[in-house]
């Protein structure tokens, strides 16, 4: 059911297929962990049912106050992270260029050092006893998100023998259908590390990778406090339903 | 030149990486207090209607090791068959089932045990009735951008035998790798990434 006080009428068209030359592709050798845990066989296509079209929803009740806000929301009180602090905003649209509204966004991220808040991560670079890492929020009626953090630090990982992750922050976007579900990264306009990562580079497209770098946005920054980085995040469009068979038959 | 589609294009995919624990389940690797608990954790109360069951899965490399580092969510209707979604139009689904779950894998043996109802029968495109599923979507470090896939019941066999979705599988000895097998109350379902058993994934 809508959201109570939306008037917005439930979409229910198929999505646009995806573009699977646009993405990475399973297999991406320069990236060994993709090696072993690609399909090997052909993905069964089909048009989307019910069960791709529609999606779980979450409501404003869910979220805490500083969800939003990675500086704060691990920190002792009166203490902040530690870093360059920034606001990443943007909108989440769709390939028609709609806005979606009422989305969840969910981002993970590396302390200002890339130390990962995470048994699984030994880099010596210290963790930040004031930083946790993770963060979330509803897109707005346009589609509209923002949020407060630091920035995140490149870090080594075994890869190759030198192989460096660009700074970057991990996001998970639900959209209003199933089949939109995207989790993607973040880069940071201007940064070298970016054209040399093995993660990066299994997206085949310059412009695709592009699309993924947010850039500096001074207009958003707030004077003596924070810059901020503009990031929209594309979901699958949708296509009418004008011509389509209704879903419980005709 | 003809006019331009002006369409945008999708964001694309990129790994959720070893550390997705930290976003999407923080609680369950070590980092309390920011939220209350981990979304997805629960998907029934006391109120649920339908039978409760329990989904046992993991997630195995080419070499059959278990992922201990991914994350799966699942999606399926109620008992009823309906969905808790505004796209859901032929009636209000139980209000005491969310319909979506988030679980990672164990870091030590690769498990995700969910705690569901069986999902009652959704109509296919056309009108016909699909087979009980749930749609599982699976995310890990080395997967580019999320597995789609389904989970079939193997007590249902009839229906699985007129699903409109299994019946487009070219070579029909892959069926058996999206049917859960029944234990008692619990369905065990092993998802192969890669090799002679490879699970069916989708492009939908």
């Amino acid at each position: 059911m809508p959201e109570s006080g939306s008037n917005r009428v439930p979409e229910t068209g198929a999505f646009f297929q995806r573009d699977r030359t646009w993405h990475p592709p399973a297999l991406t050798p320069g990236y060994k962990s993709s090696v072993l845990r690609s399909p090997r066989k052909a993905l069964l296509s089909f048009d989307n049912t019910l069960s791709e079209i529609s999606g779980p929803v979450f409501g404003h009740a869910m979220l805490g106050e500083l969800d939003n806000d990675l500086i704060h929301n691990f920190a002792r009180p009166g203490e902040s992270a530690i870093g360059e602090r920034i606001i990443v905003h943007g909108r989440v649209i769709d390939e028609r260029g709609v806005g979606v509204p009422g989305v969840l966004l969910e981002f993970w991220q590396a302390n200002a050092g890339g130390r990962y808040r995470h048994k699984k991560d030994g880099y010596l670079a210290p963790l930040d006893p004031n930083f946790g890492g993770c963060g979330r929020t509803l897109s707005g009626e346009d589609g509209g998100y923002a949020f407060r953090t630091v920035k995140p630090g490149p870090y080594p990982w075994p890869n190759g023998p030198n192989d460096w992750r660009p700074a970057h922050i991990h996001f998970s976007v639900f959209g209003h259908g199933f089949a939109q579900r995207l989790i993607t990264q973040m880069y940071f306009e201007g940064d070298p590390l970016i054209w040399k990562c093995p993660i990066v580079r299994g997206i085949a497209d310059k412009a695709a990778i592009e699309a993924l770098t947010a850039v500096l946005d001074t207009q958003a920054t707030i004077p003596m406090d924070a810059l901020a980085y503009k990031f929209d995040i594309v979901l699958r469009g949708r296509r009418s339903s004008l011509f389509e068979n209704r879903l419980e038959g005709n | 030149m003809a006019q331009s589609l002006d369409r945008l294009r999708e964001s694309p995919s990129q790994t959720a990486g070893p550390y997705v624990h930290i976003g999407l389940t923080p609680n369950f690797c070590g980092i309390g207090d920011v939220y209350p608990s981990d979304l997805g954790a629960a998907m029934v109360n006391d109120k649920t209607k339908g039978e409760r069951i329990k989904l046992h899965i993991r997630v195995l490399d080419g070499t059959g090791t278990p992922l201990k580092d991914a994350l799966i969510e699942i999606w399926q209707a109620d008992a009823e068959g309906l969905y808790n979604s505004p796209a859901e139009l032929r009636g209000a689904a139980d209000p005491n089932f969310s319909g979506w779950g988030r679980c990672p894998t164990d870091m030590e043996t690769g498990l995700c045990a969910f705690e569901t109802v069986k999902p009652g029968r959704v109509p296919f495109r056309d009108g016909r009735l699909m087979a009980p599923h749930i749609t599982l979507w699976i995310v890990a470090r080395g997967i580019n951008i999320g597995l789609h896939t389904r989970l079939y019941f193997s007590d249902e066999e009839e229906a699985n035998a007129g699903d409109p979705i299994l019946a487009r599988i070219e070579h029909r000895v892959r069926v058996p790798t999206l049917i859960a097998a029944r234990q008692g109350d619990t369905y065990i379902f092993d998802v192969h990434l890669q090799g002679e058993k490879e699970t069916v994934f989708f492009d939908s």
